[in-house]
């Protein structure tokens, strides 16, 4: 099975040496630094378990250890997230079928702790930006990741940033991650990765976190905490939307362009939004044919210029369209599409079938908002954010002392908002806990300044619609 | 209504230069007409000629300070920026390219236009990458497919 990517025009898969996993009695090529799933799905293995009530073949999905479609045995333990566990000689892995069996081996577990000015649960773009602008002022800095590759989905974005020169413009995302990293790093931030934030309780004077990791569990104390956790990919339904095969957009990304794995030959992408739009152009980069891009509305989400190189290429572009099944009975062997009508009924007889084997979700995100909910954040629903976010100011503060949140988990945006957010947060942060508060406001008010720049445009007129709502009812509940 | 992710022919007309302009030297076409949050092309561009007045202002090529250079062409993070060069009879039509490999000089591709219909089959006359890996290819098409040639792809794949 030669789903490998060797030659690729901006990535390159520096592979070591082969190893091999154990994967149900026979031998699995995998490489250093691949995903348990990812390795699995290379070689061809496209169902990772079955569906506990009624058996149904269950596959990669959404690759960031959110979506709970990957779980597997390893080393005798059950419910693992094979996507953010990383491979290693000889390890055994297996597939669940039914209620997972209860282990045989007791696992290691010991209580760590911690004490730290900041807590940043989350490494993408925005928790990388707020650890540099706390630390720059000052502040310690522990960061939360659950996977073992930070850097969030900036390490999936082959494609160069919008914006201004200032904020990364023209520069590939896997480039700002690695720079965002590398300053981290200078900064003496430490990490915590491959492991889960569980729960928030505030102390009064702070915040006490479970961290669940490897081998046991962390208390962090912490004086102020930044949430950036990000988003979790929509599922659309239809029918057989649960086969191997259905990835969301994020997911095939992190298989074609972290582990450069291309797991089909032909993909039919269900959304013209701008994630849409740019996995069908990494799909054709990775080599497989688009056979289309579905949009249920009358124009494209997202920008112009996204869709014309597509276009150009000869990519369809669908528009009040929709999926109405997925053909196929282990994995996806073809895909059903239908015309709508003007109040989004399919249009009888118009249905067409695709030869596909892989269809790709990009029909928007969900915050990932679980901490702040569980912690006693006030949380309000926001279509325009995409759901239930915090609450919380302009500087990012939310109704709880000393926690914050920016980037997707405050409201669905994107990459570079993240980044200013986080800074802000970051800043507002230290500033709050006393550190060079008169350095950290200019930070905060020129952070300010560009993102209002940033949002000047037309694209971001729900978003801001949807921000001024969430700072109206700040003002009412904080003052 | 217009096909999506093409060009409408209304708008395409304020974005072209003007012959004499393509003649000189090839000259940026700058098919980004959005007001998206990007200036790329303007703070890149080492003679300003991209005008600019916001972040979210769509740019406009100021074609007698344009000197072909190919700088935004290769930075332009849409991948929007084209440039064209009137030889005569034919017109030589530079794009961003982002597949592996890049096709080489001398080598024939399909040229495509904004649908990704094959318009003719042309010569590659110019084929560099940059350090961060888009490439710039430039194909001789016949003079009147200068301003409908906006891709090209290589023998084999689609």
């Amino acid at each position: 099975m030669a789903r490998r990517i060797w030659d690729h025009p901006i990535l390159d898969f520096e592979r070591g040496e082969p190893l091999k996993l154990i994967f149900e009695g026979r031998e699995i090529t995998a490489y250093p630094g691949e995903s348990v799933a990812a390795a699995l799905v290379a070689e061809g293995v496209d169902i990772l378990g079955w569906s506990k009530l009624r058996g149904r073949p269950r596959g990669f999905f959404c690759g960031i250890g959110k979506c709970s479609s990957c779980l597997m045995v390893v080393d005798g333990i059950p419910n693992t997230r094979t996507c953010v566990t990383p491979v290693s000689p000889g390890m055994r892995v297996s597939r669940q079928r039914g209620p997972p069996p209860i282990p045989d081996v007791v696992p290691e577990f010991d209580l760590e702790r911690e004490e730290v000015d900041l807590a940043i649960l989350g490494g993408g773009p925005a928790g990388l930006s707020a650890a540099i602008a706390a630390a720059d002022l000052g502040a310690s800095v522990l960061l939360v990741d659950e996977n073992f590759r930070p850097g969030g989905q900036l390490i999936k974005q082959t494609h160069k940033f919008f914006g201004s020169r200032e904020n990364y413009a023209g520069v590939r995302g896997i480039e700002i991650a690695r720079r965002l990293l590398s300053e981290v790093g200078g900064l003496g931030a430490r990490w915590v990765l491959r492991s889960s934030a569980v729960a928030d309780y505030p102390t009064g004077s702070g915040h006490r976190i479970v961290v669940r990791r490897p081998g046991g569990a962390t208390l962090v104390d912490a004086r102020a905490v930044i949430v950036g956790t990000g988003a979790s990919e929509n599922m659309l339904a239809f029918p057989n939307n649960d086969l191997p095969g259905v990835y969301g957009a994020g997911g095939l990304q992190t298989l074609m362009n972290v582990f450069g794995v291309l797991p089909g030959e032909r993909a039919l992408v269900i959304g013209a939004g701008n994630v849409g739009l740019i996995v069908a152009y990494q799909l054709l980069q990775a080599g497989a044919r688009v056979e289309a891009v579905v949009e249920i509305m009358p124009r494209i989400g997202g920008y112009f210029v996204h869709a014309a190189k597509i276009r150009r290429m000869g990519v369809p572009i669908l528009l009040r369209h929709t999926i109405s099944r997925v053909l196929g009975r282990e994995r996806v062997e073809g895909a059903e599409v239908v015309a709508v009508d003007d109040s989004w009924r399919a249009v009888e007889g118009s249905e067409r079938t695709f030869d596909v084997d892989m269809v790709v979700l990009a029909v928007g995100l969900t915050p990932s908002v679980r901490i702040p909910a569980q912690a006693g954040a006030d949380m309000i629903y926001v279509p325009q954010l995409g759901g239930h976010v915090p609450v919380h100011t302009p500087r990012l503060l939310t109704t709880l002392d000393g926690m914050y949140v920016a980037g997707d988990s405050s409201g669905i945006e994107e990459a570079t908002t993240a980044m200013l957010e986080g800074r802000i947060a970051g800043a507002a942060a230290a500033s709050d806990l006393g550190y060079a508060p008169d350095r950290a406001e200019r930070v905060i008010s020129e952070a300010q300044r560009q993102l209002e720049s940033f949002r000047s445009g037309p694209f971001s007129s729900r978003v801001l619609e949807g921000k001024e709502m969430v700072w109206e009812k700040a003002r009412e509940v904080i003052g | 209504m217009s096909e999506p992710g093409v060009m409408p022919e209304d708008v395409l007309g304020g974005l072209l230069p003007p012959d004499r302009a393509a003649e000189r030297h090839p000259v940026a076409v700058i098919e980004c007409h959005e007001e998206i949050p990007c200036d790329t092309c303007r703070w890149v561009c080492p003679v300003g000629a991209v005008i600019k007045p916001s972040i979210t202002t769509p740019p406009r090529v100021d074609w007698d300070r344009c000197t072909g250079c190919g700088t935004c062409l290769m930075s332009c993070p849409g991948l929007a920026i084209f440039m064209v060069r009137l030889r005569g009879e034919w017109a030589d039509v530079y794009v961003p390219y982002e597949f592996s490999p890049l096709p080489r000089r001398g080598e024939v591709v399909a040229a495509l236009d904004r649908m990704g219909e094959k318009i003719a089959e042309a010569e590659v006359v110019l084929s560099v990458r940059s350090r961060d890996g888009t490439g710039m290819v430039a194909v001789r098409v016949p003079r009147e497919a200068a301003h409908v040639v906006r891709a090209v792809r290589a023998g084999g794949s689609r």
